[in-house]
């Protein structure tokens, strides 16, 4: 035994099955949200029930448990029309069931509001006597939907219009807060813009409520599996789908569509449907701002801390103080934002740039700018910790080497020691890029929002609106998980959130891997 | 405080006048005077922590880097005092070139390696860098090894190589003075003989001063050789009598090996 034990086999073990545990959780950790994330978007078969008391029930089977001690089986099924049963789910026991079917009939209707539909066509009175209701159904949706993008097209003119209006309203206030009469020819002139636009404005609001109207007077009548009536205007129909006529070459069509919607769609539902693309464009010009802050100041700290600064007391001090500072909870950080970003800085900046619109802030509120200074805050400490321990890493005797040239301090630093600690910078670099991802509480308290109405950048000049609010991936999975009015419908949409959280992080951390891997290449020493 | 120079050497190209130097409260060296000769290479040898390499970056303030370091004495460089305020340090290693133990290429191409000098001196003219590089290659026995290569990377050259890159390299930017920190120590028997045959053919145009722990080295290279022990220079003379024939019973004993 104790020969076993000293050609230290056990400790290969020991240490290999810590290893594998931990490599073991990572790896169910992904595999979970993929199995969870990836399956929601598959269009999955409709099945009709008739149930013991006579009456059917239509949807997508999503769970089975079991009941009485694994005798018997109960079944969890997505019914949907929430508008006629008021939730979206039912359970039913298994013993309750008389027969399945999956008739080729079953529509699946994404919609608007009210969430999915599952029925049948009844009347199309549009789509021609007897024939091919079905066909003329989609034909005369496919065309209400081109219509509907006509609508959301005045809608960008009417958000620009709109964007001036707000823009004349300010130059107004700002002129009469600078004193000037109101017949002053400055205020006449913002006058005679206004009512201009405000005439604009009113005409096309008027005409997109007329297209509006009259796209919504084209209706269908569906009944559900119980034969009650429903009519729905075909405009807030998102989708039909008919998943049990479908091939497998259809289903995936329906399942690419649903996920370039994800990307690149708008939210609907309060959140739990349709697209993430504000929530993705938030984060990830979060992440770009925070490291436009927090890496050239945690590299040029780190520099000085390393390089000019006497090694002494104070420095040591300081090193303790910036390691402890990345253990700070992030909650923290976020109220020192919103006390010294947005009610110090931001207020300031209010009373010096905008006193016009005061008492409603501009800055002085929560905004991209003060989250992605807050978690630039956050992130120094890593920045600085890794560059420091890049550039001790490096030999003394090239710095010596580099000197003994007759090169100053700052060409040995530019030249040698910058480039060669590069790629612990760029590491330094990625793991406050992925704590960045991930945090939530501090964007809470400083400017991320559920809704956010426009994105930080968007053609009206400035083009870059860094006080504007936005939403977040890592706040959109806490907003729809935990706040929404119907967290069991939302799940899928959780899981699909957190994968494209992962993926994001997974994506911007490879790209800075390679560029780290490149940098590693071009500057390490090779062994002689 | 004794001194051992016995030698008097015309037109030295750097003398020391009683130099003392401090680590802190610790006197490494102790009233050093030294004159060294003009193109000739001298060796500075004596046991491990005898100031040897302490007294060689004295020549180009690189102790200076030691933020608790101080001296007093005098070190005149041409007739100029090198720790007077008025030296520009920059300037002063741009005249005093440096060869380290290990060779410590930068990482960069070869070609970067050699002009680095002149880059930082702010030479852009490509014709002037060209000729540099070709010059101090040939200068250093390496032209012929990596002229079809100049681009590639300093790195991937043997250690041999390195070490004669980094002296094309000190002499790239044409010193006055080479100083040599034991440039043999980390090299194979083939390569040393190669770094010590060049030095022989550098002594004709530069001044060489060599720290070296190897005694046949110094017997090999040097014109003159002198003995530090404890921080105090024991013996200072023409290598061949000095080897041949001590003055002193400490060189002696060091010499044959008794001790250090």
């Amino acid at each position: 035994m104790k020969k076993y034990w000293r050609t230290g086999e056990p400790c290969v073990w020991g240490t290999g099955a810590a290893l594998a545990v931990t490599l073991l959780i990572a790896a169910t950790l992904i595999v979970v949200v993929m199995v969870n994330g990836l399956g929601v978007f598959w269009p999955a078969a409709i099945e009709k029930l008739e149930l013991k008391d006579g009456s059917a029930l239509l949807g997508e089977l999503t769970q089975r448990e079991t009941v009485h001690e694994g005798e018997e089986f109960r079944r969890q099924y997505k019914v949907g029309n929430r508008d006629l049963y008021g939730l979206d789910f039912r359970w039913v026991d298994e013993a309750d069931i008389l027969a399945v079917s999956q008739p080729s009939d079953a529509l699946l209707l994404e919609r608007e509001e009210y969430g999915n539909f599952y029925g049948f066509l009844n009347r199309f009175e549009d789509g021609g006597a007897g024939g091919d209701m079905l066909g003329a159904l989609r034909n005369s949706h496919a065309e209400v939907m081109a219509e509907k993008a006509l609508v959301r097209g005045m809608n960008e003119e009417i958000s620009r219009l709109s964007y001036q209006l707000d823009r004349l309203r300010r130059n107004l206030l700002k002129a009469e807060y600078q004193g000037l009469g109101p017949d002053h020819p400055k205020i006449l002139e913002i006058k005679r813009n206004q009512a201009i636009l405000q005439d604009d404005f009113s005409h096309l609001v008027a005409r997109q409520n007329q297209a509006a109207a009259d796209m919504r007077a084209r209706k269908a009548i569906f009944a559900d599996v119980n034969g009650r009536e429903r009519e729905i205007a075909l405009a807030d129909i998102v989708a039909i789908y008919g998943p049990n006529q479908m091939s497998l070459v259809e289903k995936a069509g329906v399942y690419l569509h649903r996920l370039k919607e994800l990307f690149v769609g708008e939210p609907r539902e309060s959140n739990t449907e349709g697209g993430l693309f504000p929530a993705i464009f938030g984060t990830i010009m979060l992440i770009f701002i925070m490291s436009l802050f927090s890496f050239p100041l945690g590299v040029i700290a780190a520099i000085y801390l390393r390089e000019y600064a006497k090694e002494g007391m104070i420095v040591r001090l300081v090193r303790i103080a910036v390691n402890n500072l990345a253990g700070i909870p992030s909650i923290v950080y976020g109220i020192f934002g919103l006390g010294f970003f947005i009610y110090g800085v931001g207020s300031s900046i209010d009373q010096m740039f905008f006193p016009e619109t005061l008492p409603t802030p501009t800055f002085g509120t929560g905004g991209i700018l003060w989250a992605s200074l807050t978690l630039a805050l956050l992130t120094v400490p890593v920045v600085i910790v890794s560059t420091e321990e890049a550039l001790g890493a490096i030999p003394r005797e090239i710095r010596e080497g580099s000197l003994a040239l007759g090169s100053t301090k700052f060409q040995t630093l530019m030249r040698i020691l910058l480039p060669m600690a590069s790629p612990g910078i760029m590491t330094g670099l990625i793991l406050s890029m992925a704590r960045a991802a991930g945090e939530v509480a501090p964007l809470m308290i400083t400017g991320v929002v559920k809704l956010a109405p426009s994105l930080p950048i968007d053609g009206n000049f400035p083009f870059l609106h860094l006080d504007r609010k936005f939403m977040h991936l890592g706040f959109h999975i806490f907003d729809i998980g935990f706040q929404s009015p119907n967290v069991e419908a939302a799940k899928p949409m959780v899981f699909v959130t957190t994968l494209l959280l992962v993926l994001i992080v997974l994506t911007m951390s490879s790209v800075a891997i390679y560029l780290r891997n490149r940098m590693k290449k071009r500057y390490t020493f090779s062994t002689f | 405080m004794q001194t051992a120079a016995t030698l008097q050497i015309e037109d030295p190209i750097i003398a020391v006048d009683n130099l003392d130097f401090y680590y802190g409260k610790a006197k490494a060296l102790h009233g050093i005077n030294l004159r060294f000769p003009r193109r000739q290479v001298t060796a500075l040898i004596g046991p491990s922590g005898c100031g040897k390499s302490t007294l060689l970056r004295c020549f180009n303030r690189m102790n200076d880097l030691i933020d608790i370091s101080a001296v007093t004495g005098n070190i005149l460089l041409n007739g100029a005092d090198v720790y007077a305020a008025s030296m520009d340090v920059i300037e002063l290693r741009r005249r005093v070139g440096m060869v380290f133990q290990k060779s410590n290429p930068f990482p960069k191409s070869i070609y970067e390696n050699v002009v680095f000098g002149l880059r930082i001196a702010g030479v852009k003219n490509k014709a002037i860098l060209d000729e540099t590089v070709e010059r101090s290659l040939k200068g250093a026995a390496l032209w012929d090894e990596v002229k079809d290569r100049l681009h590639t990377s300093a790195l991937g050259l043997s250690g041999g190589q390195m070490q004669r890159l980094c002296i094309a390299r000190a002499i790239a930017v044409n010193p006055e003075v080479i100083l040599m920190d034991e440039p043999c120590s980390a090299l194979d028997p083939k390569s040393t003989a190669r770094v010590e045959e060049l030095i022989g053919e550098l002594s004709n145009e530069y001044t060489i001063i060599i720290v070296t722990n190897n005694m046949q080295q110094a017997a090999r290279v040097s014109d003159f050789t002198a003995f530090l022990y404890e921080g105090v220079l024991v013996e200072f003379g023409l290598t061949n009598k000095m080897f041949m024939k001590p003055q002193k019973k400490q060189t002696e004993d060091y010499i044959t090996g008794r001790f250090g």
